[in-house]
């Protein structure tokens, strides 16, 4: 948290995101007074939540009182610019979230949604938290993964590259090499 | 005198019919043979100039996003025309894809040809199984039509389930000599350690004619995919 010379706070947005998917839980937790005390005490300004599909309605705020200021919307077209904007990332598992995530270099935790069935979500979580590029937890542990987590030790996401596939792809099909 | 030649025909009618059936069976048989051993042989070279019409399955979640990251390394001129089909639920993906095609046409592109559609699902999630069989066969009677349509060369998918149909009819095209095509089908890139359901009914039923997967402990599960790395 800094305050430029002419006094006006410097915002650290977390962005909080469910995709197109129904996950009251995370946006319950991330609404939760512990979770939204610890980001406040990690210098974070602002919460801001894309709630998708949920029906629980986090409560606004405008965070005049020494809090975090609290804002949410269901859908947007594209979270790009939001994703742009934040200074941390808190995402569901969904592949897209943390693709799209994970290239603009935001530091990011994904929240695995336990209630679906066949979570073959978590397996991407986890296999990515493994090699270090983002944090992950569950619902209930989230406010101890933000208290303990440390940015810095992140390690940058390296974009993949589809053109091997396409290359495969054209050659079976016998077209030309490209030149 | 009579009788017996109107005995006689009575008699071979049956015979020609099972004769006749039996050869249907064979040749069926053959030729399945034959597209089973085709399947995963690169075809012959080809010009440059020559376009494939290409059938782009899409699928909500990151689906939709994968497929279109593919599809900005694809030469476009080649792959033309295209069409893309999503669930009849999925509101996002169809509108992607036009955006997608969309930034093709500003760009300048030419020989740009797209059409979207939807197709009924399988199964809504949560559905009861018995409603659940009258409802397959509905998609699967909605998935011949459209591909009767589309007949397309080549085929591209990565994981929805309504690839599943879809693949099986162009599957069922080749040995009927319809139209032969050529089925790519790149898993998710959520998929580490498991297939999903589509993948695995592909991999197993040999029908994809390359199977990609972006993982390295998926290709050392099943060695007759191809590992790719990451494509995002």
């Amino acid at each position: 948290m800094g305050e430029a010379r002419d006094g006006v706070k410097v915002k650290r947005v977390v962005f909080v995101t469910v995709g197109t998917t129904c996950f009251d839980a995370l946006v319950k937790v991330a609404d939760c007074q512990e979770v939204k005390d610890e980001l406040y005490r990690r210098g974070y300004t602002d919460l801001l939540i894309q709630m998708g599909r949920g029906s629980y309605l986090p409560a606004k705020s405008t965070g005049d009182d020494g809090s975090l200021a609290v804002d949410y919307f269901t859908f947007s077209s594209s979270i790009a610019d939001h994703l742009r904007s934040a200074s941390l990332v808190i995402s569901h598992a969904g592949s897209g979230s943390i693709f799209e995530t994970l290239q603009l270099g935001k530091p990011l935790i994904v929240v695995v949604n336990e209630d679906l069935m066949d979570n073959h979500q978590s397996e991407l979580a986890e296999e990515l938290a493994e090699r270090k590029h983002l944090y992950c937890s569950r619902p209930l542990t989230l406010h101890q993964t933000i208290a303990s987590m440390d940015l810095n030790s992140l390690v940058p996401y390296t974009p993949g590259d589809a053109t091997p596939v396409a290359k495969l792809i054209n050659r079976f099909l016998g077209f030309p090499e490209e030149s | 005198m009579e009788k017996n030649t109107s005995c006689f025909f009575s008699n071979s009618s049956p015979n020609l019919v099972i004769t006749c059936f039996v050869a249907f069976i064979t040749i069926i048989l053959v030729r399945f043979l034959y597209v089973i051993y085709r399947t995963g042989k690169p075809l012959n070279k080809r010009t440059s100039q020559q376009t494939l019409s290409t059938l782009i399955v899409l699928g909500s979640g990151g689906h939709t996003a994968g497929m279109i990251n593919l599809l900005l390394v694809l030469q476009k001129d080649r792959f033309t025309p295209r069409f893309y089909i999503a669930a009849a639920t999925d509101n996002m993906s169809l509108q992607k894809a036009r955006v997608f095609e969309n930034s093709l046409v500003d760009s300048g592109a030419k020989g740009i040809s797209a059409e979207f559609m939807q197709i009924y699902r399988s199964r809504e999630v949560g559905q009861s199984y018995v409603t659940s069989v009258w409802t397959t066969l509905v998609a699967t009677a909605h998935a011949l039509w459209l591909m009767i349509k589309i007949r397309p060369q080549v085929v591209l998918c990565n994981g929805p389930g309504t690839c599943i149909p879809l693949c099986v009819i162009a599957f069922i095209f080749k040995v009927v000599g319809i139209r032969w095509s050529s089925i790519f089908y790149v898993e998710s890139i959520a998929r580490v350690k498991r297939l999903s359901l589509s993948g695995l009914l592909l991999y197993k039923l040999q029908i994809a004619d390359q199977f990609f997967v972006q993982w390295p402990q998926l290709q050392r599960k099943y060695p007759r995919a191809r590992y790719v790395g990451c494509l995002m």
